[in-house]
């Protein structure tokens, strides 16, 4: 079987710095897309459009084109938090099926911690935001916030600590093979349920790390992937989608992937059975939890059940997921993850990821990044990619 | 225990908003419902969000609800219960329970609105378990 692909996706890169306390952030960007268009077979003059989130520095891409010399006459600069390049991978993809580009460059870095951020403190954003004032004095945080998440879906469904924490053990299981990954130690789930409480109900170890980093992608031509060999990947469907508060009336056990995933797998004409390998994004144990249900792997409030006894550990359960360790213990550049999630997806389609975690003939994969808060003010975005002969 | 409080930032106030918070200041909660499709919506807003009407119109809440959702905050040097609260009025919002043993904060417990000056001395709309 041969499926359709408007664009391949034929470079990738992830920056092996997890603390860049002597590097630029503009350096980073232009580490990575060198490193995407080397492994791509490609430089910097073929590339004529340009991809980078709203927190890269300058006005859109105009200073990081500027920066690394891009002759560019396409750009985009979705900004959806962590979920931006899962959603620029899409954009690139239409745009190039517009004829509007051939070869698109993704970057992403950033160093929170080597500016010294923690996840403690308001997130505040200043300007003109309409709902600031009704937040910003009750001290929410990115971790209270997502705790708020798992404490409802634990009382709707029942879903339990321990469950939350298999997520984090398959993680482990997995990052113990990445040389670079920050977390190595293989973890169990007493050892998470057990860590200390930062924001009930989540613990230390059901949050993902800080890090330092980046990394990018090469989107291209069936044309020039053709040129560029068999390690291309295919780009066969692409949703997102922004969720919020809804004026008041929301429900915390539901994520953005409820609508972005039925979008990809209907544009890809896949099931969520297909689906060899999936990178989930994993800002916390419970954001993998509910996307692994809104992407229908499993029937809503079933995701605790279904993400214990090791069922996401590569060549033990059925769903292998972030196969790199992810967010939880490898790497969370910038404190965005979307942009890992595709590249371990690439990886695998590639036969290219760690040997012990290579998910066996992986003919199909999924990348789903989620930005913002979790269930509250978040975007999300789901590519389904394919082998080369897929 | 009962809880040791921060200190509260003051809120934004832009003038879509500042009926809001002069409510705040003495002692009611105030929402905007719309006179055009009859809905009450959070944050109040000049414009409805439901159907875009800018028919909008401010009310005193009953300050009543249940909490919807909570984490308490355990890693904070001053640690807090953030929330979301639901409103009898049907909308929920975010906010604090104060005056609570965190171990008797639970989803569905009944809440009433109380209010904490910030450190502006502006009026903050918090919540506390029902008696
Ligand atoms: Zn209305």
């Amino acid at each position: 079987m041969s499926r359709m692909s408007k664009a391949y996706i034929a470079g990738i890169y992830e920056h092996p710095t997890r603390k860049a306390v002597d590097k630029t952030i503009p350096q980073l960007h232009a580490e990575v897309a060198i490193g995407a268009l080397k492994d791509a077979g490609l430089t910097k003059d073929d590339v004529d459009g340009y991809f980078c989130d709203g927190d890269a520095p300058g006005l859109g891409g105009m200073s990081m084109a500027e920066y690394m010399g891009l002759n560019i006459t396409y750009t985009d600069t979705t900004e959806t938090g962590g979920s931006s390049y899962v959603v620029h991978v899409g954009h690139a993809v239409e745009a190039i099926a517009a004829g509007k580009c051939n070869v698109a460059l993704i970057t992403l870095a950033g160093r929170p911690r080597a500016e010294g951020l923690t996840t403690l403190g308001a997130r505040d954003r200043g300007g003109e935001l309409p709902e600031r004032g009704f937040e910003i004095p009750y001290a929410p945080v990115i971790t209270n916030m997502y705790g708020m998440a798992a404490m409802r879906h634990m009382y709707e469904y029942g879903t339990t600590s321990e469950q939350l924490a298999w997520i984090k053990v398959a993680a482990s299981h997995h990052a113990q093979h990445n040389e670079h990954a920050m977390l190595r130690d293989v973890v169990t789930v007493e050892d998470v349920v057990n860590s200390p409480m930062i924001s009930d109900p989540l613990h230390r170890l059901d949050c993902c790390v800080i890090s330092d980093g980046g990394g990018a992608l090469i989107v291209v031509s069936p044309e020039i992937a053709k040129s560029l060999g068999d390690r291309c990947v295919k780009v066969l469907g692409h949703g997102e989608a922004v969720k919020h508060l809804n004026g008041g009336n929301f429900d915390l056990t539901y994520t953005g992937a409820a609508k972005s995933g039925p979008i990809a797998f209907a544009e890809a004409n896949v099931k969520p059975a297909d689906i060899d390998y999936a990178s989930i994004y994993d800002s916390f144990t419970i954001t993998v939890l509910e996307t692994i249900e809104d992407l229908g792997f499993c029937e809503k409030g079933q995701g605790g059940k279904f993400v214990s006894d090791g069922n996401l550990i590569s060549g033990v359960g059925k769903l292998p997921f972030n196969t790199d360790g992810g967010g939880l213990c490898n790497n969370h550049p910038s404190n965005r993850g979307g942009m890992t999630k595709v590249i371990e997806a690439v990886r695998q389609l590639r036969g290219e990821a760690h040997p012990r975690v290579q998910v066996p003939d992986c003919t199909l994969a999924l990348a789903h990044g989620t930005g913002g808060q979790i269930s509250t003010r978040t975007g999300a975005g789901t590519v389904i990619l394919g082998r080369n002969d897929a | 225990m009962s809880q040791q409080e921060r200190v509260y930032k003051d809120p934004d106030i832009n003038m879509e908003t500042e009926r809001y918070w002069e409510g705040a200041k003495n002692g009611k909660l105030l929402m905007k419902k719309c006179n055009s499709c009859g809905k009450t919506h959070f944050y109040p807003r000049a414009i409805c969000p439901v159907c875009s009407s800018s028919d909008t119109e401010w009310y005193e809440a009953s300050g009543k609800g249940k909490i919807y959702s909570y984490s308490i905050m355990r890693r904070s040097e001053i640690p807090y219960v953030m929330a979301y609260v639901t409103l009898d009025e049907g909308i929920t919002m975010m906010s604090n329970i104060v005056e609570s043993d965190f171990d008797d904060v639970k989803i569905g417990k009944a809440v009433e609105v109380t209010f904490r000056k910030t450190e502006g001395n502006q009026s903050l709309p918090v919540f506390r378990l029902c008696k």
